[in-house]
């Protein structure tokens, strides 16, 4: 007999526990964004799970009414993984960060994306480790000054989303901490993918690496500094939408440029395809100063999730064989009688 | 009596030896490791006692013919009980060179040496170090020797199935084979029928093995053979009745864990990653999915570590094994599990170290890693297995710990464990006593904080019930609540409780028992682990010669037995032999204060009984 289904509120997923962020940390407007957001998907809250490593962004799962798990660094993937295996049925997200998931935990991301492990992996990108006092991160642009960088860092950052669609991930978007509205509907569509889900969302440091963010979210750079990609949808920004981003056939690559100016037509505007991978690539790629940057879902193109796949095989395997008999397995193989 | 008796003519009216040790050397494609099992295989069902003990290199293909490339399979029968691979060689089958000058030190002086003769050409003997050729420069004189042109009598004898050269010379290991069956006169039908089952696909190749092994048998009987060379009868051993099959250790390791989920009423997730010696449990494990059971070759040790944890936190038994190396990348996990208190198997299958050491063979040298190798007080259990059939009570012991007091646990085999095979009087599983988990529904109370009173073991409640909504983690928690706590007197008490949990795991299991002799005699020689064998034999020659000596062996390392304290204090002296430089024999010291001696092996080879035997005299003298 089903129970009366009562609604739950942002209330309900909320722990009892004080939230520890520093005050104006983004961490807090996603927290916000989640907790009104899961009472609107349909998984029963006590199928969630949040897992987490370590770092500012890992506290998350404290602060969520829902099972949890606050692992250790850099390996909440793998620790995701063994729960998605052990119950399928658990709607499991991963909360890290870019030292958490990049740097100490790169392999197992690099890993669990490739594998398709049924996840939802929110890595919060704020260029800076916080937890630990603000040295530079893999995110960093080079020349960030950090107390393990006084002088300046030297080596190249990496881009979240071109590690992801690198490593195989079938599901990558991005989006920005204070921005609800447009992170609501890319978590929903995280969550409803069946597979690795990979959302980066640039967010706010302000005690350690305040303001990297503030050219796209800032209303009067943004516009120029935002390319809003929409499934179907010319890849049009700017001031009254009034540049496009055109592939060049001879250099292979991206381009800004202006319908309307130099023999440029509508006609030329690339149309966002989701399902495209090399554009997809080379969606990850662009970068202000030079180019908008993408915000929304750069790819998403599903195929079986690994867990899925895992109890599948089992099940194949299982109809070709008797059912488990231990006594059985023991007796195989070669035996023999001492009277 | 011995082979080699007989080989000398002491005894030269009768043909029957009461023990035999056999050891088939060869390229490590030549097929031995084939070879030993099927004589094993012929041997148990002849109703001897046995063990074996497989040494391959760690190179898998080594060129043809270099010293470094030599696999050997030892075993060891008889008509009494035989826990070991054996000390000394009898008989030696040298496929090659190589083969002869690595392995001929080991053959007991008037031994048996089986050679190749054909493979004793010019280049293979440069290549093994032989600067002149040992089958005719007198340097065996001390031994028998049948040096026959086997790969000419081997192509002779498949050629009607018309096999190329290279397939053709291929099966000289089942020609050897059927001459050492004659000379033992064991049955070939375990071997054709196993020869048949594996060549279903090809049965030209499955003929002509068999042709091969009937061949070097009718060698046997038909060829003139050095004098006293004639077929030795090795009478059955008195073992216990009932239904008997061959176990190594990483087999009935496999097998128990499975028994110990069913027991437990868990699903498992064994989550590994590839190492040498501990693969083969993942192998068995990933061919078992009758069972409720899931393995995951994760992306490295510590993802392999996280999923087993992962897979504990959801409710499932998570497993995960690896060697040394692999265990350290696994440690901070592991702190981890003892901090969230889940339960969680860790299987160390120790090898030679430290780094990659050598891989391929055996040592006991990680007990104060599964002891202390972690940051933190995090003591958690240890057990240790003793022969390759007590792999399976040792798993099922295992999880009936992780699961009762919600701890990681880890379980100690070794190289020689695994690989190493004897028969095993196979055991009936409904004997076993379950040991249901059962997890909590009701949310009327519950924190992740409640405890068991008399265990001490923290609730395990898992993810997808209703009203228990909650979050553990690696930062300190509340002894009340399991929020997370910074206060100093909670994580005094938190640390004390860990500990008390673990230290109480004690009053769970059996006090500690003297396999051999009785409390109160003079020596008594301490033991863990894969020693078992070695020591069992040593003291047993001993007091057949009437010393005072008792053999303990511990399989709880941690916590020790309640009683083995008073115990040892029973004993004069007390001497502990291991495979490393001296582990055990610290722990017994600072935690007993008793004047322990030590006995230590670090070659790669588990100890012989010799060996035991002398350190057993020589302490014994200097108690008097
Ligand atoms: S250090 Fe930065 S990221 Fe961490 S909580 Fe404070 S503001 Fe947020």
């Amino acid at each position: 007999m089903n129970a009366p289904v009562q609604k739950l509120t942002l209330k309900d997923y909320a722990s009892d526990q004080e939230v520890r962020w520093c005050p104006g940390c983004g961490d807090y407007a996603i927290l916000k964004t989640i907790q009104k957001l899961m009472p609107e998907i349909d998984t029963p809250k006590e199928n969630t799970v949040f897992i987490s490593g370590i770092g500012c962004s890992s506290r998350f799962p404290y602060y969520m009414n829902t099972y949890g798990f606050h692992t250790i660094h850099g390996r909440a993937p793998s620790i995701a993984t063994g729960v998605k295996l052990s119950n399928p049925a658990l709607d499991v997200w991963v909360i890290t960060g870019d030292g958490d998931g990049l740097s100490i935990g790169g392999n197992h991301m690099l890993h669990v994306l490739r594998r398709n492990v049924d996840l939802q992996i929110l890595l919060f990108n704020n260029e800076i480790y916080g937890l630990t006092k603000g040295q530079y991160s893999p995110t960093s642009s080079v020349g960030t000054r950090s107390p393990s960088t006084p002088d300046g860092s030297l080596d190249l950052p990496l881009r979240p989303c071109t590690f992801a669609i690198g490593a195989g991930a079938r599901f990558v978007a991005r989006t920005i901490d204070t921005e609800a509205k447009h992170m609501t509907p890319i978590l929903k569509r995280a969550h409803a993918h069946k597979g690795a889900s990979f959302v980066e969302i640039y967010q706010n440091c302000p005690v350690y690496n305040d303001g990297i963010f503030d050219y796209i979210k800032d209303k009067k750079s943004a516009s120029e500094s935002r390319l809003l990609l929409e499934h179907g949808q010319p890849m049009l920004f700017g001031e009254g939408n009034a540049k496009g981003i055109r592939f060049n056939v001879s250099k292979i690559c991206l381009e800004v440029v202006e319908p309307g100016k130099d023999g440029v037509t509508q006609a030329d505007i690339v149309v966002h395809d989701e399902t495209n991978k090399v554009l997809a690539q080379m969606l990850a790629e662009l970068k202000t100063p030079d180019f908008p940057e993408p915000i929304g879902v750069l790819y998403c193109n599903p195929t079986s999730p690994y867990n899925v796949d895992v109890y599948a095989q089992r099940e194949a395997v299982r109809a070709k064989k008797e059912p488990a008999n231990l006594n059985k397995l023991l007796r195989g193989g070669h035996t023999w009688k001492v009277e | 009596m011995s082979v080699v008796e007989k080989l000398s003519g002491i005894e030269a009216q009768s043909n029957i030896v009461s023990d035999v040790v056999v050891r088939f050397a060869g390229d490590s494609g030549d097929g031995m490791q084939l070879t030993g099992s099927n004589f094993t295989e012929a041997t148990a069902i002849y109703g001897n006692d046995l063990a074996t003990f497989p040494d391959f290199p760690a190179e898998i293909r080594a060129p043809a013919g270099a010293t470094f490339g030599v696999s050997a399979f030892q075993i060891y029968f008889g008509s009494e009980d035989v826990t070991t691979a054996g000390d000394q060689v009898d008989v030696l089958v040298a496929m090659n060179p190589a083969a002869l000058i690595t392995n001929v030190k080991d053959l007991v002086v008037g031994g048996l040496i089986v050679v190749d003769r054909d493979a004793f050409t010019d280049k293979n003997l440069t290549r093994a170090g032989y600067k002149a050729n040992p089958l005719e420069d007198g340097s065996l004189d001390a031994y028998k020797i049948i040096s026959v042109d086997i790969t000419k009598q081997v192509v002779e004898a498949v050629k009607p199935y018309g096999l190329t050269h290279k397939f053709a010379v291929r099966c000289k290991n089942m020609w050897t084979l059927g001459l050492v069956m004659w000379l033992f006169d064991r049955s070939r039908d375990s071997a054709i029928k196993g020869l048949t089952h594996k060549f279903a696909a090809k049965p030209e190749i499955a003929d002509a093995n068999i042709a091969a092994l009937n061949a070097g048998h009718s060698y046997g009987e038909t060829a003139e053979l050095p004098v006293g060379v004639e077929v030795y009868k090795v009478p059955p051993a008195q073992v216990a009745s009932g239904l008997y099959r061959n176990t190594t250790g990483s087999e009935a390791l496999s097998y128990g864990l499975l028994a110990g989920g069913q027991l437990a009423r868990l699903p498992i997730t064994f989550a590994s990653y590839p190492i040498t010696p501990a693969s083969s449990l993942l192998h068995t494990l990933a061919g078992q999915k009758e069972f409720d059971v899931v393995t995951f070759q994760a992306e490295d040790e510590i993802a392999a570590v996280c999923a087993a944890i992962g897979a504990s936190f959801a409710g499932s038994l998570g497993i995960t094994s690896s060697s040394g190396p692999g265990i350290s990348l696994k440690a901070e996990a592991i702190s981890l599990a003892c901090a969230t208190e889940l339960p969680l198997i860790i299987v160390n299958t120790q090898r030679g170290g430290p780094s990659t050491g050598l891989p391929t063979k055996t040592e006991q040298s990680d007990l104060n890693q599964a002891l202390f190798g972690r940051h933190a007080d995090t003591t958690l259990p240890v057990i240790a297995s003793c022969t390759p059939s007590d792999c399976f009570d040792v798993a099922i012991e295992a999880i009936r710990i992780a699961t009762q007091f919600t701890t990681p646990v880890i379980i100690l085999s070794d190289g020689y464990l695994a690989n190493a095979s004897e028969p095993w009087l196979v055991p009936d599983f409904e004997d076993y006593e379950p040991f249901p988990v059962t997890f909590p529904t009701d949310p009327e109370g519950f924190t992740p904080a409640n405890r068991n009173p008399d265990t001490l073991a923290r609730i395990w409640a898992k993810p997808g019930t209703p009203g228990l909504e909650h979050r553990i983690g690696g930062i300190e928690k509340s002894f009340e609540t399991g929020d997370i706590s910074y206060e100093p007197e909670n994580h005094q008490k938190m640390t004390d409780v860990r500990k008390a949990k673990i230290d109480g795991i004690a009053r769970f299991i059996p006090a500690q028992e003297v396999s051999q002799g009785r409390p109160g005699d003079k020596l008594v020689v301490l033991g863990w682990g894969s020693t078992f064998g070695a020591i069992h034999q040593g003291v047993k020659r001993c007091r057949a010669e009437g010393l005072s000596v008792a053999h303990v062996h511990v399989r709880y390392m941690w916590p020790l037995p309640a009683n083995l304290g008073e115990l040892l204090a029973s004993f004069d002296s007390v001497l502990i032999p291991e495979m490393n430089t001296g582990q055990f024999v610290e722990v017994i010291r600072s935690r007993f204060l008793v004047d322990a001696q030590r006995l230590n092996k670090v070659s790669g080879q588990p100890f012989k009984i010799s060996e035991i035997e002398k350190a057993i005299k020589a302490q014994l003298e200097a108690v008097k």
